[in-house]
């Protein structure tokens, strides 16, 4: 499973790192949504993957790992995961804002010279 | 006692902020709080002499920072006296002149404002017992100098002036605190007293002599010595009570001053005596030689200032004893005469209107008594005997004759240049006084000379006394001050000498024979040349420090930026991104490198197929988005949901619902903006038959392809590596085992952030806060690029079919398009409301909590806004994402704030569980309150920045140019169109 989820992030990243590389503001901004879907999959699986076993305990108990996964990696990505989606909205303001000021939507915010 | 120190330091600050708050023309009121100030600082100062005098130090410590052994400690040993002494004496009497001095219409309150804080710097200065913080006062004497330098900003001369002089002093202040970091280091204390016990071990340190560069460079910037000198001259474009407290007994006796305080550790060493030796000896020379052929009052004084400072630090660099007691007593002479001398020159200006010396002459007449204090003032300066510089001067013969220096050939020079030195002086103030205040009645001045007031001539009176009363009985005078301050510095190895006015014929007074006589004979042979007028001293005219002084700033700061910024930085963004994942790579590749990289100690689970296959096609569709991002934004954007749907389930996969949950929720908020988004982007084709990217571009891509693929293959293996490992013990055990017995939840996750970590979640969501209102800011000015804001043509042909028909209104067949999804949105509300309800109050046990029910409720919203359209929605419902926002923010830190009530530390959890009818048992945590702040907060932040955006299409209708095919009546305008451009 870990060669997986391993090749997953892979991925991610890779095509992440592509599309930042790109001219177009669009192309970065989705970029950036890739690379924080591998970032927060890499952080959570920090944590080791476990299946069947959600931090969630039973009433009165004080849990232990071997029965329950790591929830610290997950309180981590939660919040990430809300804060890329405010990240993401600002970039695209700012993608709007400036294609708005330049007329162009190249990330140096003009055309450049061929 | 001590605390009296501590008094004599707060004060002038205090009165510096009540000075700023008075109105701004209110002189008197100024004045008087000015010098009550400067005079209780005197009193204060004066208390503590018989305690100085007993030859014991005052001291007063406070613990600073105990963890690295720093303590502020202020103390008054005989030298710190005799400085304070002269800080607050002089600086009393410059606060009186300066009541006169200063005109109606300058605002004087600020004038007083900074007076008095620059006096709690020096005097800060003075009595500090550790270094850093005599640092920290030097670069705060250097701020307030700049302030009042620069008092007259409306002048160009004065910006300037201050400018430079805050340039040089700063630039050397940050050089004396690296000296003095080092200092401390080498002493192993910054303790004044422990470093001054330590010498021997610091002049056998190898660090010595760095630390003595730095702090030498300091203090010889502060004391104006050369090659630092050229600042000083233009200090004096400030008003001439600031010239007379600063450059007579304040800023630049700061370097000298601390010369002297660091003699004892310093002085002696070869590098002593050439550094500092050599910067006075040549200072003293080009200083006094330049004061000769300065036309200005001022500008004379300044350079006759510069050339005694010379003399001093020459003094302090011979290295002995008797050195350092002529320094200390010709640092007081200096200070009450050239005080006196800036005073007359700023009483000459005053009533004359003018200081150029080729203007004015015979004042004598119109003015005797301020002419006669001057001349006596200006004998002082030039050493003429029964005056206090004559004492000092001779002191100084006797020290250039009998010192010992480490090459016999400088025992015959030193003579030599302190006699054509001393002449120097008699020159010119032989100038002064002749220029001025002798000569033919003056024709042409701009006002009419008269007396000053006779408090405005006060201060000189008193100064001038002074210059006289120790000149004539110095023993009895100045004896005991000088005898406290030099014993305070050199201890038991205090020297024999003598203050009497009388010593006998004997070879100094020969020395001081000659400089009067070869100082008149001067003068009288230099009047041709000086008649003429020229500016500038013969010889050294092309020597501008000034002009070095420019240059270098435009290099540093303009050439040098220029360049550094044209072959190392770039306006693009892509190279920086490049080169951030280039390092980044190197970082990565270089750790494996170095620390080698082995298999890791878990055995892989077994692959299941189901999420291989999930995985397959997620990671087709990344790829699939990265392929078409720039010519299909839809597709692309779709795809990106494609892999957060296999991300999100891969969460729920490995035990995470909460994961899974709030990354399917922000999914579609993520969607939905990017949606919103994509119609003010620009139209973009892949033309058919066009051939690839030509051959530059393509090999750049081939480069970021290569970049991307080792990010891709280097990620994947550094997860897999994390992943096979397992760290001895986890920080999340300690959660998992208190979650319940001190958090009170079940959901461990959910504990940990409105609990455990409850600190950090309310940082997110301020962050959050902070970035919904940036989004919201800019888009209230958001201007969409033209060719973007038309209507979809879809919608085009809806609203002409519906401007066809008179029964139809426009946009009723949009409206109808989407009646059966909104009917459903409508109906679906509150259910989706309540689903977020119940995700909150469970989140604590059960997976949930505020970010999921926030992202619910405002994907409820979101849903009435898609399918019913802005203006219907909010005509039923009032969403005020601002007020909601806030809300959620007070309560958060509400909630953690409430733990002071009970006297618990900041954000500390109360928790029960109440039994409610119906329902059940319900946890009732204080952590629940806090939820719901976070709540409400990421209810209103994700609808404000998804309404902000919605609004702009409304805006975009009104603001979009119809198109010219469909303005049929507006037809007519286009002409007036062309003539208004024309226009």
């Amino acid at each position: 499973m870990e060669a997986i989820v391993s090749i997953a992030i892979g991925i991610l990243t890779g095509s992440g790192v592509w599309l930042l590389l790109r001219p177009r503001t669009f192309q970065v901004i989705i970029g950036l949504s890739l690379l924080s879907y591998a970032v927060n999959l890499f952080i959570f699986s920090t944590g080791g993957l476990r299946i069947g076993a959600p931090p969630i305990l039973q009433r009165g108990e004080a849990g232990t790992l071997a029965q329950y996964a790591d929830p610290l990696p997950q309180a981590l990505v939660l919040t990430a995961i809300v804060i890329s989606f405010a990240t993401t909205a600002l970039f695209l303001v700012l993608l709007l804002a400036a294609r708005g000021l330049t007329g162009t939507d190249h990330v140096d915010g003009r055309e450049p010279e061929r | 006692m001590s605390a009296s120190l501590l008094l004599l330091l707060v004060l002038p600050f205090a009165g510096a902020i009540a000075a700023g708050l008075l109105p701004t023309y209110a002189r008197n009121a100024a004045s008087w709080l000015a010098g009550a100030v400067a005079l209780g600082c005197l009193a204060v100062v004066w208390g503590t002499f018989p305690t100085v005098l007993s030859g014991s130090t005052v001291r007063y410590e406070a613990e600073w920072m105990p963890s690295v052994g720093l303590s502020f400690v202020l103390r008054m040993d005989g030298l710190a006296w005799l400085f304070s002494g002269l800080v607050t004496g002089i600086g009393a009497l410059v606060v009186l002149y300066a009541r006169y001095y200063m005109s109606d219409e300058d605002p004087v309150p600020r004038f007083f404002a900074f007076l008095l804080a620059f006096m709690g710097s020096m005097t800060g200065v003075v009595i500090s017992g550790n270094l850093i913080q005599i640092a920290f006062f030097w670069e705060l004497t250097s701020l307030f100098s700049f302030l009042l330098i620069g008092y007259w900003h409306q002048s160009a001369a004065a910006r300037d002036g201050a400018r430079i002089a805050l340039t040089v002093t700063a630039t050397g202040g940050l050089a004396l605190f690296a000296g003095i970091l080092v200092l401390g280091h080498i002493a192993g204390s910054y303790d004044l007293d422990a470093v001054l016990a330590a010498g021997e071990r610091i002049r056998s340190h190898p660090l010595h002599l760095p630390a003595l560069i730095l702090i030498l460079l300091g203090a010889l910037t502060k004391s104006a010595q050369f090659p630092f000198h050229f600042w000083l001259p233009h200090a004096m474009a400030a008003p001439t009570p600031v010239s007379a407290y600063l450059h007579s007994a304040t800023l630049v006796k700061a370097g000298v001053f601390l010369l002297a305080r660091l003699w004892p550790v310093f002085a002696g060493t070869d590098g002593w005596f050439w550094i500092v030796g050599t910067a006075g000896l040549v200072t003293l020379v080009l200083g006094a030689y330049i004061a000769i052929f300065q036309h200005d009052l001022k500008g004379l004084l300044a350079y006759s200032t510069i050339s005694h400072l010379g003399l001093i630090t020459l003094l302090l660099g011979l290295g002995t004893e008797l050195g350092l007691v002529a320094a200390v007593f010709h640092m007081m002479n200096h200070a009450t005469f050239k005080a006196s001398l800036f005073m007359a020159a700023g009483i000459v200006d005053h009533e004359t209107g003018t200081r150029d010396i080729r203007r004015l002459s015979g004042l004598s007449r119109s003015m005797p008594f301020t002419s006669r204090l001057a001349m006596v003032a200006a004998a002082a300066m030039a050493g003429v005997p029964l005056l206090n510089g004559f004492l000092s001067k001779e002191m100084f013969f006797a020290e250039a004759l009998s010192a010992p220096a480490p090459v016999p050939l400088l025992l015959d020079v030193l003579p030599l240049v302190a006699v054509i030195a001393s002449a120097f002086s008699v020159t010119y103030s032989l100038r002064f006084i002749h220029g001025a205040f002798f000569g033919p009645d003056p024709v042409d001045l701009p006002r009419q000379p008269h007396e000053p007031p006779a408090w405005m001539r006060f201060p000189v009176e008193i100064l001038v006394l002074t210059c006289v009363l120790v000149g004539v009985v110095p023993g009895a005078t100045v004896g005991p001050f000088l005898h406290t301050a030099v014993q305070s510095v050199l201890g038991a190895a205090t020297p024999e000498y003598s203050l009497a006015v009388w010593h006998g014929f004997n070879l100094p007074l020969l020395m001081s024979g000659i400089a009067l006589v070869g100082g008149i004979l001067l003068y009288m042979a230099l009047q041709p040349h000086l008649w003429k007028g020229i500016d500038g001293p013969p010889l050294l005219r092309a020597f501008e420090g000034r002009r070095m002084f420019e240059r270098t700033m435009v290099f540093l700061s303009w050439r040098l930026a220029r360049s550094a910024e044209r072959v190392f930085g770039t306006r693009r963004l892509q190279p920086q991104l490049r080169l951030i994942l280039c390092v980044t790579l190197l970082a990565g590749v270089s750790a494996v490198l170095l620390r080698g990289a082995g298999p890791g100690n878990l055995t892989p689970s077994h692959v299941d197929p189901v999420l291989a296959c999930a995985w397959a096609v997620g990671g087709a569709c990344a790829l699939g988005a990265a392929w078409k991002a720039k010519y299909h934004r839809l597709a692309a954007l779709l795809l990106v949901g494609g892999a957060g749907l296999v991300t999100c389930l891969t969460f729920i996969w490995f035990s995470a619902p909460d994961l899974a949950l709030t990354q399917l929720l922000v999914e579609v908020v993520t969607t939905v903006l990017l949606l919103l988004g994509l119609r003010w982007l620009p139209k973009r084709f892949q033309l058919p038959g066009r051939a690839g990217p030509e051959v530059i571009p393509r090999t750049r891509r081939l480069a970021d392809l290569s970049i991307a693929v080792a990010a891709g293959l280097g990620m994947a293996a550094l997860a897999f590596g994390v992943m096979t490992r397992m760290p001895p013990d986890l920080l999340a055990r300690h959660f998992i085992e208190r979650a319940y017995t001190e958090g009170g939840g079940t959901n461990v996750v959910n504990v940990i952030l409105v609990d455990f970590r409850g600190f950090d979640t309310l940082g997110e969501i301020t962050v959050l806060a902070a970035v919904a209102l940036t989004v919201y800011a800019l888009l209230r000015r958001f201007r969409p690029a033209a060719d973007s804001v038309d209507v979809p043509e879809q919608q085009t042909a809806q609203s002409a079919y519906d401007r066809e028909r008179p029964d139809r209104q426009e946009g009723d067949t949009v409206a109808d398009w989407l009646l059966v999804p909104s009917v459903i949105a409508r109906l679906l509300f509150p259910i989706i409301a309540l689903v977020a309800l119940y995700l909150l109050v469970r989140g604590h046990d059960l997976p949930g909590g505020g970010f999921a029910a926030g992202l619910t409720a405002s994907i409820g919203l979101l849903l009435q806004y898609m399918t019913s359209g802005t203006q219907i929605t909010e005509a039923r419902v009032q969403v005020h994402p601002l007020r909601w926002m806030g809300l959620g923010l007070l309560l958060g830190a509400g909630t953690g704030l409430g733990a002071w009530l009970v006297a618990r530390p900041f954000m500390t959890t109360y928790f029960g569980y109440a039994e409610l009818p119906l329902v059940g048992k319900v946890p009732v945590a204080s952590a629940l309150l806090f939820d719901i702040g976070v709540f409400m907060l990421v209810v209103g932040a994700t609808v404000l920045m998804l309404i902000a955006l919605a609004h702009q299409s409304l805006r975009g209708h009104r603001a979009a140019p119809r198109r010219p095919q469909m303005r049929e009546p507006d037809l007519a305008e286009a002409p007036a169109v062309g003539r208004a451009r024309e226009d």
